[in-house]
């Protein structure tokens, strides 16, 4: 089991609210194991309060377990440094606006990322800054001299890929990354996470609410309802042969464009 | 066929120290009786400001420039803001604002909220009895239990909250209702019910006579509308049958976003979408000719320089491009 890349077992969390035994526990992520390997793109999907975040934060070591363990290549997370395992493991989330400090122009926000590179790298700052942007389908010369307002959500949403490419992680775990983003420009962002996990090799959990979204980027779909993972497999099965009666609510509810509800 | 609402050219936007946003600029759309009608389009496309020039909602920095819009044989621009207030919005047309939902006042209950909105439009209101049976007549209707006039907001769900608001601004039997992103924060679930209700509005229990929805997601809006209407940065591109739009797109924009709508179907899989390069102009200082020119993949010389016009290509189809209009 320990081969994969990230491996997560029995993750639990339990959140209490109120004061002295007075509130009331939340199971947001009940008894979570999955494996994710070397360059698959794996899709987290469920309803708002599913725990599709929650398991993306404990993660990224934002949130501790309150039971259950996370291994980096077969390593605990919690006994790896943050600073090693966040150049491994990087970010994306679903809103680009609030992601950036809106003073700073591009240029600086990716050269704050270097801090956490060592120095042989940093001396190559410029070329590489220009290399990942290039690889997002950016123009560098005409985004590095922007403050985050003057782009559209699209574009912010590619420099924070480039942001995380920066470091070369192996895992990149994108939160709704395009819920925020319009439809036409949508779609030049999840071609590019697939790009990303065909050509660079990167591992990435790709949550999302919307089926159809991770139904055409994922090769393999878990499908959590109340902090439970009800089905997984990969994508061509989990949709056209459903066997949790909740996929298939959420597969018969999603509007299609070539298919109108019978109302 | 009745119109139930006439818009002619209008145009409007926003005072803004760097200049004037053309947010809406000449648009001119008819909607009939008994119909459902979507308007799509991306963020800022002028969408949501459409709506509050129809209703003649022009609060600063809005501005609306020139037009008409006609609700039910009423020209809302000649009338007074407290005529407006009072004669038209919540009469002849609501409007449910984007969010809405999440706007309700949480130390209100529900109740509260039904007789501030409806004293709101008599100069001598019913007594209270009055208002809140009809409320829990209307709610009734709608299949939300009359207990939720009792509740906070905090007790209600995300589909709930947004029921009793469309319960809401349906008690007085508005001719028109506009409906701005009514399932934008709803899971799927919840957004079907909800537009099964939005569709028996008009189809079953016509307490509306005329449904205007907007949403940036077509495929949303293929479920319940008749006839589309596609707008891009201030301008209306495109107006058709929904069918006419999802399988026989026109405009070069249009095309482009029903190739980015990712849809689950067997073949998907196995395509590359490819949505549409670039990102929708800035509307203090549009591009000249067609707005659409620099993202264009079909783009004429004349694009660049002459603005076309929406031309109607069959009957009820209208669309504004060079490629089918004659110059």
């Amino acid at each position: 089991m320990h081969d994969a890349l990230l491996h997560v077992e029995n993750l639990t969390k339990i959140f209490r609210t109120g004061f002295l035994g007075r509130g009331r526990t939340i199971i947001a992520v009940d008894h979570v194991t999955f494996d994710l390997k070397e360059g698959e793109i794996l899709a987290l999907i469920g309803e708002s309060g599913s725990g599709k975040t929650t398991t993306a934060r404990m993660i990224l070591k934002l949130l501790r377990p309150t039971s259950g363990k996370i291994f980096f290549m077969g390593k605990d997370i919690w006994e790896i440094p943050n600073k090693e395992y966040w150049k491994n493991v990087q970010a994306v989330f679903q809103d680009p606006y609030a992601s950036f400090n809106p003073f700073y122009k591009v240029n600086r926000i990716m050269r704050n990322v270097l801090k956490l590179l060592p120095n042989n790298v940093r001396n190559d700052a410029v070329k590489r800054i220009h290399q990942v942007l290039e690889q997002v389908g950016l123009n560098p010369e005409e985004v590095l001299d922007k403050r985050p307002f003057e782009l559209s959500g699209g574009q912010l949403q590619r420099v924070l890929l480039a942001r995380c490419l920066l470091v070369d992680p192996r895992i990149i775990i994108a939160d709704e990354p395009t819920s925020m983003i319009d439809a036409s420009m949508r779609v030049g962002i999840l071609n590019l996470l697939k790009d990303l996990s065909k050509k660079e090799g990167k591992s990435i959990i790709f949550i999302t609410h919307d089926i159809s979204q991770a139904f055409y980027v994922s090769d393999r779909i878990l499908v959590m309802y109340k902090g439970r993972i009800v089905e997984s497999g990969p994508p061509e099965k989990v949709l056209f042969s459903p066997e949790h009666p909740y996929t298939k609510r959420l597969i018969s509810d999603v509007p299609k464009l070539h298919e109108r509800f019978e109302l | 066929m009745k119109k139930i609402l006439e818009v002619q050219k209008i145009r409007g936007g926003y005072e803004t120290p760097y200049g004037f946003v053309r947010a809406v600029d000449g648009c001119s759309l008819v909607a009939y009786e008994g119909e459902i009608l979507g308007i799509a389009g991306e963020s800022g496309c002028g969408k949501s400001t459409f709506a509050h020039l129809i209703i003649g909602y022009v609060k600063p920095p809005l501005k609306v420039l020139e037009g008409t819009s006609i609700i039910d044989n009423t020209d809302i621009y000649k009338l007074s803001w407290t005529e407006r207030r009072t004669k038209v919005w919540g009469r002849l047309v609501s409007v449910i604002p984007q969010y809405s939902m999440n706007s309700l006042n949480p130390t209100k209950r529900i109740k509260d909220l039904v007789l501030d909105v409806i004293r709101e439009k008599y100069r001598t209101p019913p007594p209270k009895d009055k208002i809140i049976e009809m409320a829990r007549v209307r709610f009734e209707e709608l299949g939300l239990s009359d207990k939720v006039l009792d509740m906070y907001p905090i007790e209600l769900s995300g589909g709930m909250k947004q029921r009793a608001v469309i319960a809401i601004s349906t008690l007085l039997n508005p001719k028109l209702l506009i409906a701005d992103e009514p399932t934008s924060a709803l899971d799927v679930s919840t957004q079907k019910r909800l537009l099964q209700l939005l569709y028996n509005l008009v189809r079953r229990k016509n307490i509306v006579r005329t449904l205007i929805m907007i949403s940036h997601d077509i495929a949303t809006l293929r479920q319940i509308c008749d006839r589309m209407c596609i707008m891009y940065a201030g301008k209306i591109v495109e107006l058709a049958s929904t069918e006419d739009i999802i399988n026989y797109p026109l405009h070069p924009y249009t095309k482009g976003l029903i190739n980015s709508v990712v849809s689950i179907e067997p073949s998907l899989r196995k395509k590359v979408l490819k949505g549409i390069p670039g990102a929708p102009p800035n509307l203090i200082n549009p591009p000249p000719g067609c707005r659409f020119h620099p993202r264009c993949p079909n783009a004429l010389p004349i694009c660049y320089k002459k603005e076309p016009p929406l031309v109607e290509i069959n009957e009820r189809r209208y669309v504004a491009c060079w490629l089918y209009a004659e110059t």
